[in-house]
């Protein structure tokens, strides 16, 4: 006499098997990586001199090892940093004390001034790296922030929003990212 | 999906203006931050591939990086800095001024995106 073969209900596997796909698809994170881009100088040449960068034409930011920001000289504030870089790399009104300009002809964009400011960070060796990129952080906020401003003049859509490459050529042309590290030295103790 | 072990703790930082990585396999990384292992202290160190290293072990990193990419792709390899951020710069100036001798010039700081609210 053939035995029955005990039979297995098996209608709810298809749902368990969607709710463990589903599980899966949302606790599982690529990791994305993101982050700030930058471009190092290359090597300096011993024998030749830097060179000379008027006064007016640079913004010095120093972050002390306690973390602590000088700004032009003077104690500066994370929460501002971005505004005063931003005043300073714009200079709307040609202000005397702040950079000169450079009249350029940049296509799709026709002549345009250039600005020749630069800003100068320097950092001590106990400095935290979380400030560093706070700092470097608001620095690119600013220059990205004038990008999209000049964007959404000229060519009336968002600077993150440009498509063809020449577009984003003649923006990155026209406010580059003018941000000099000086050369790493003690200030200040270890 | 990580393909390195890490051995030191990496608490990136967050920063608003951050832009994705294009192109993963032309990224080298190099991780910087306290050892997971207490009994190696809490100085900063190192960490290239699987093991620890030092700063004058860099140059040869870059020579090998490069050495496992295409010809046309060798100028447009990416180094990524994973960096805790309790490590005091002194450390990432020096791996910075390696990687300009060895000519590794395009540089990321790697962070995360902080999540704002728009005004």
């Amino acid at each position: 006499m053939a035995r029955k073969i005990p039979e297995l209900n098996a209608s709810s596997m298809a749902d368990i098997a969607f709710l463990l796909l589903i599980f899966f698809l949302v606790t599982t994170t690529m990791d994305v990586d993101t982050g700030i881009s930058r471009r190092l100088p290359p090597p300096l040449d011993p024998t030749q001199e830097p060179p000379k960068v008027k006064e007016r034409n640079i913004f010095n930011v120093l972050i002390s090892r306690s973390d602590r920001l000088m700004v032009e000289g003077k104690g500066g504030d994370i929460r501002i940093l971005k505004d005063q870089a931003k005043e300073f790399l714009a200079n709307r009104a040609n202000s005397e004390n702040l950079p000169e300009k450079r009249l350029e002809t940049i296509p799709l964009l026709g002549e345009f001034y250039v600005s020749k400011g630069i800003i100068s960070v320097k950092n001590d060796r106990g400095t935290s790296y979380d400030m560093y990129i706070q700092v470097q952080n608001a620095l690119t906020q600013a220059i990205n922030e004038l990008r999209d401003e000049l964007s959404m003049e000229k060519f009336g859509i968002h600077f993150q929003k440009l498509k063809d490459e020449e577009y984003i050529k003649a923006i990155q042309k026209a406010i580059p990212v003018s941000i000099s590290e000086a050369e790493p030295e003690d200030i200040g103790g270890n | 999906m990580r393909e390195t072990t890490l051995f030191v703790k990496i608490a990136q930082p967050y920063a608003t203006e951050v832009q994705k990585l294009e192109k993963k396999s032309l990224v080298s990384y190099i991780y910087i931050g306290q050892p997971l292992n207490k009994k190696l202290g809490t100085e900063s160190r190192i960490q290239l591939n699987d093991r620890f290293a030092t700063v004058n072990d860099i140059p040869d990193f870059i020579i090998s990086e490069r050495d496992a990419r295409d010809e046309v792709d060798r100028k447009m390899i990416t180094t990524s800095l994973k960096v805790d951020k309790e490590t005091k710069m002194g450390v990432v100036t020096d791996v910075k001024q390696e990687l300009r001798h060895a000519g590794a010039f395009k540089i990321n700081y790697s962070t995360r995106k902080q999540v704002t609210t728009k005004r």
